[in-house]
């Protein structure tokens, strides 16, 4: 039954107590402890209009607590900011947009409205502060929610606040549980109340019960705790000692993991450079704006397929390779060329191809910033538990990382373009001799290596701006990853990203931001005076020149 | 004794008016010359071409309405390419080559800084239209942006009295902007009472996109128990990653809001704002403000840029104010002349987009209201809080011990911009 065919008996008392008798409400009986009381709610209606956010918090908990079959679709639509007032006569509509078309449909009797724009509605205002009240009382209502989901969510939500939520409510809740991760999380916030409130042999097995959750609320439960007794305070104390060892193996795992996620970007933006670079020899200063030109790739798939922004992503993938690759190929035929053997001429005129490729981007997007959207299914994070979350759009990047290096090494190892590639640069003349097309294979090298930087583009969008300095940010860090990993090597390549992610982001709480990076700059200068090859250095043949 | 005065004054009454008048005659065909001074290639690009056109639209306006003493204005635009050094130099140009009688222009303070030297040296007049970190006073710079005491300070005092937070993050780009007013904002908090063990400041490199661990440590240090807030001087580029990692983490605004100070209605047009709603930030002017003069100007800026859904922001008030401060201020004084000028500009009062009126202060800052908003789906801002009053801008931060003594009065007898009341002594600029 919708909470709009209910709204017109509302207004009346005895039809809404006729209507409680008859139905049974669904989920949330545990605050109906009220005798209803209708005037009160009536002016508590008729303050959500206003201006002041005290009264409209005082106003919703009167609300929360008669629990009328509006309450949660009320709260529910100020949380999203759909619930308007109309201007004549201060009655709520709740809002619901349609493309161009805006239809205001009453919360209680009237006609529903449809127009095209928002006029002579105000939308009811909603600021941080009230919103975490509504969270919380709509976490209380919504204990005995048939999804087991939104159970876990709310008593979550009240672990947040523990002191307003009332331990016998909980109690009873807990009871009725089904399932085991919110007995759990009802459990941990019944011990955070008891253990403020309970007497001692409440407070000792509240104590014990704490030591098992790794949640902050816990945590702070334990370290706020007055012990009456010194048994109870060498148990909290121990237990807070349990927790604390738990939560820092977490947060190491949790550094390793965000070391592994910027080693990703960076072996991804590097792999690319390794090619042109560690194998062509080409300087190429405008690696950076073929990712950039990936990511736009991104950004003009996600114009043309504005309703399927899941799917976009995938396509982006390819066409991101194929553009990227093809103005590659078109760098290499006009300008590069010609310079093969003359690095420091070829440094020049790539980072004028930097300049050109850059304010024309400027030209035809704008020097604004483009939005790439994130597709639901990369938003988000991976609870493991309280503490260890892994988030899924980093966790995708270090697959998509591992797999675009797995297929270029497949490339480079098994198919004839791979076998011509590594005879090219090993020995040209000697490829030649052999009838190899040298400079066939030279064009479609680098246009692999700038296909792979298109794709590195595509990952860069689902993290950062998508704007015409976006390849300036990363060219420097590629740069320093082929080197260090060992010119020529795509593996030194990989572990090189990774390893200075992971150092990266070992420094980073303990020296800051800046510094961690100025430190990892020092130690890669240090490296190279010892190495000056790399971490993998090229032997043989190819190496003496 | 007196007879001897008048005549001398007669005289010069009358040379006065006889070289006005042929000056008049001389200059008729000629025009005022307004140097626009803002980058339209490199990184700044992308924050202030807008506000040159900003400034095309105001003179064009102006020239409707016929004009300035009778001429036609006429822009000189110059483009210093987001180059430190090259905005000196192209400052210089417009001054003494392009014969510009005033400049509106600047954007970060490092190019401020830069341009500083060549105005006061040539004595023009130059509008900086950014919110900055005060500590600077110039006899020759009108600064339109808020001073901290008009965004910093307002936006941490909503935080603490509206919000209760109790705990805080002051997380910024690397340069002095934020670490100016990280310094007043520490000592303000702690001046207020709040421990240093409840502070947090943090400080990345420009366009940070890696915001992994620095989230992590927020989320930690938000999870005492306390109420907990960022106040994030975070420079453009950096923020778009920095919000996606908090909404990514799990980190919602009721749980932690971010309010910023530079993340305007400009930076979220066209972005993808799902990861941003909730969030604050503090400027004086905001593009959803309900008023007529905001509602004209708004309908000028889209008929101008002809994009009906290109947006207006705080830098972009600030020169409508400052340019009409100008445009007041030479009428009042009769002539562009600098000097004349500078002393005419003080105490100047024009409309702001608000529905109020700014004024020019003797420290050479002005009056403006502070608001809060929080961001929308639609990139705009629901403002939430403002002051009761207008903000006077204070060129010396109260809450720093080596500013603590400074003010700023550019009008005779004083004419210091860094008065120390204790030593009564007139520093002199030192930057």
């Amino acid at each position: 039954m919708s909470p709009f065919s209910i709204a017109a008996l509302v207004r009346k008392p005895i039809s809404l107590l006729l209507f409680l008798c008859m139905i049974s409400v669904p989920a949330p009986q545990v605050l109906a402890e009220e005798i209803p009381d209708n005037d009160l709610l009536d002016d508590a209606w008729k303050t959500l209009p206003s201006k002041n956010y005290n009264n409209k918090a005082k106003a919703l908990e009167t609300i929360a607590r008669q629990n009328p079959p509006q309450a949660l679709p009320v709260m529910k639509a100020m949380l999203e900011g759909q619930l308007y007032y109309s201007k004549h006569d201060k009655a709520l509509y709740f809002l619901q947009e349609t493309g161009d078309n805006y239809t205001f449909s009453p919360v209680f009797s009237g006609e529903q409205i449809s127009q095209e724009n928002r006029r002579g509605f105000k939308k009811v205002k909603v600021n941080n502060r009230l919103r975490s009240t509504i969270r919380q009382l709509l976490a209380v209502m919504q204990l005995k929610h048939k999804d087991a989901d939104i159970r876990l969510a709310a008593v979550q939500e009240l672990l947040k606040k523990p002191e307003i939520s009332a331990s016998h409510l909980i109690k009873k809740a807990v009871e009725s549980e089904t399932d085991s991760r919110v007995t759990t999380a009802m459990q941990t916030l019944l011990a955070v109340i008891q253990l403020e409130k309970g007497d001692e042999t409440e407070q000792r097995s509240a104590i014990k019960t704490l030591s098992q959750s790794l949640n902050s609320s816990a945590m702070n439960a334990l370290r706020d705790y007055q012990a009456p007794t010194e048994t109870l305070k060498n148990a909290a104390q121990s237990a807070i000692k349990k927790i604390d060892d738990k939560r820092d193996l977490y947060a190491k795992a949790e550094t390793i993991f965000f070391g592994l996620s910027l080693g990703s970007v960076l072996a991804l933006s590097a792999i690319g450079l390794a090619i042109t670079f560690g194998v062509m020899g080409v300087i190429n200063m405008a690696h950076g704006e073929l990712m950039m030109i990936g990511a736009y790739t991104t950004y003009v798939v996600q114009l043309l397929m504005p309703n399927n922004i899941g799917a976009s992503i995938l396509v982006a993938i390819p066409a991101a390779f194929i553009v990227a690759g093809l103005v590659g190929i078109a760098i290499e035929r006009s300008v590069i060329r010609h310079l093969y053997g003359r690095p420091l001429e070829t440094l020049l005129a790539t980072f004028g191809v930097s300049l050109v490729l850059q304010q024309t981007v400027r030209t035809i997007f704008s020097p604004l910033n483009r939005s790439v959207e994130t597709p639901q299914w990369m938003s988000g994070a991976w609870q493991i538990n309280e503490v260890l979350a892994l988030t899924w759009n980093r966790l995708y990047i270090i697959l998509f990382c591992l797999a675009v290096f797995a297929a270029l090494i497949m490339v480079m190892k098994k198919t004839t373009l791979g076998l011509q590639v590594r005879a090219v640069s090993q020995n040209r003349n000697m490829a030649r001799a052999m009838g190899v097309r040298s400079t066939w294979v030279d064009a479609l090298t680098f246009g692999l290596g700038s296909g792979i930087a298109g794709l590195a583009g595509v990952a860069l969008s689902l993290l950062t701006n998508v704007g015409p300095n976006l390849g300036q940010a990363y060219i420097i860090d590629s740069f320093m990853v082929v080197v260090f990993g060992g010119v020529g090597n795509l593996w030194g390549t990989l572990v090189a990203g990774m390893s200075l992610g992971v150092i990266n982001k070992l420094l980073e709480p303990w020296a800051g931001a800046v510094l961690a990076k100025i430190l990892v700059l020092i130690f890669i200068i240090l490296f190279i005076q010892k190495r000056p090859k790399g971490l993998f250095p090229q032997r043989g043949r190819a190496a003496e020149d | 004794m007196i007879k001897a005065t008048l005549k001398k004054l007669a005289l010069a009454t009358a040379i006065t008016t006889v070289s006005l008048s042929s000056a008049g005659l001389s200059w008729a065909e000629d025009t005022i010359k307004v140097g626009i001074l803002h980058s339209l290639s490199g990184t700044m690009a992308i924050s202030e071409t807008t506000l040159k056109d900003t400034m095309l639209m105001l003179i064009d306006e102006q020239n409707k309405k016929g004009g300035l003493l009778g001429k036609k204005l006429e822009a000189v635009v110059v483009d210093p390419a987001s180059n430190w050094p090259l905005f000196a130099e192209k400052a210089r140009e417009l001054i003494s080559k392009n014969k510009t009688d005033v400049v509106f222009g600047c954007w970060t303070s490092v190019s401020r800084k830069s341009v500083l030297p060549v105005f006061e040296e040539l004595n023009s007049i130059l509008f900086y239209p950014v919110q900055y970190e005060g500590e600077e006073s110039s006899k020759n710079v009108f600064y339109t942006g808020a001073a901290p005491n008009q965004q910093a300070i307002p936006a941490v005092e909503y935080l603490m009295d509206d919000i209760g937070v109790e705990r805080w993050v002051l997380a910024g780009t690397d340069y002095v902007y934020p670490r100016t007013t990280n310094k007043i904002l520490k000592a303000y908090l702690l001046a207020k009472g709040v421990e240093e063990k409840d502070i947090m400041i943090n400080y990345t490199p420009f366009g940070h996109s890696d915001w992994q661990s620095i989230v992590s440590d927020i989320k930690k240090f938000g999870s005492a128990g306390k109420k907990t807030a960022v106040v994030s001087t975070i420079n453009g580029d950096a923020n778009i990653p920095f919000y996606k990692e908090l909404g990514n983490q799990g980190i919602s605004a009721e749980d932690i809001p971010v309010l910023a100070f530079s993340v305007g209605e400009e930076e979220l047009s066209g972005l993808d704002t799902k990861p941003l709603v909730g969030h604050l930030a503090a400027w004086n002017y905001f593009m959803s403000v309900e008023s007529d003069e905001n509602e004209d100007f708004i309908s000028a800026w889209k008929t101008f840029i002809k994009d009906k859904k290109r947006v207006t922001n705080d830098p972009m008030e600030a020169h409508y104010i400052g340019f009409n401060m100008w445009i007041k201020a030479v009428e009042k004084a009769g002539t562009t002349d600098p000097t004349a000028v500078q002393e005419a500009l003080i105490g100047v009062s024009v409309p702001n987009l608000s529905g109020g009126y700014s004024a020019m202060m003797p420290n050479h800052h002005i009056t403006k209201p502070v608001l809060i908003g929080e961001i929308q789906k639609d990139g705009q801002f629901d403002i939430v809080w403002e002051t009761s009053g207008l903000v006077a801008g204070d060129a010396w931060s109260d809450y720093l011990p080596g500013s603590k003594d400074m003010i700023a009065d550019w009008r005779t007898p004083l004419s210091c911009g860094s008065y120390n009341v204790k030593t009564k002594k007139c520093s002199g600029q030192n930057y």
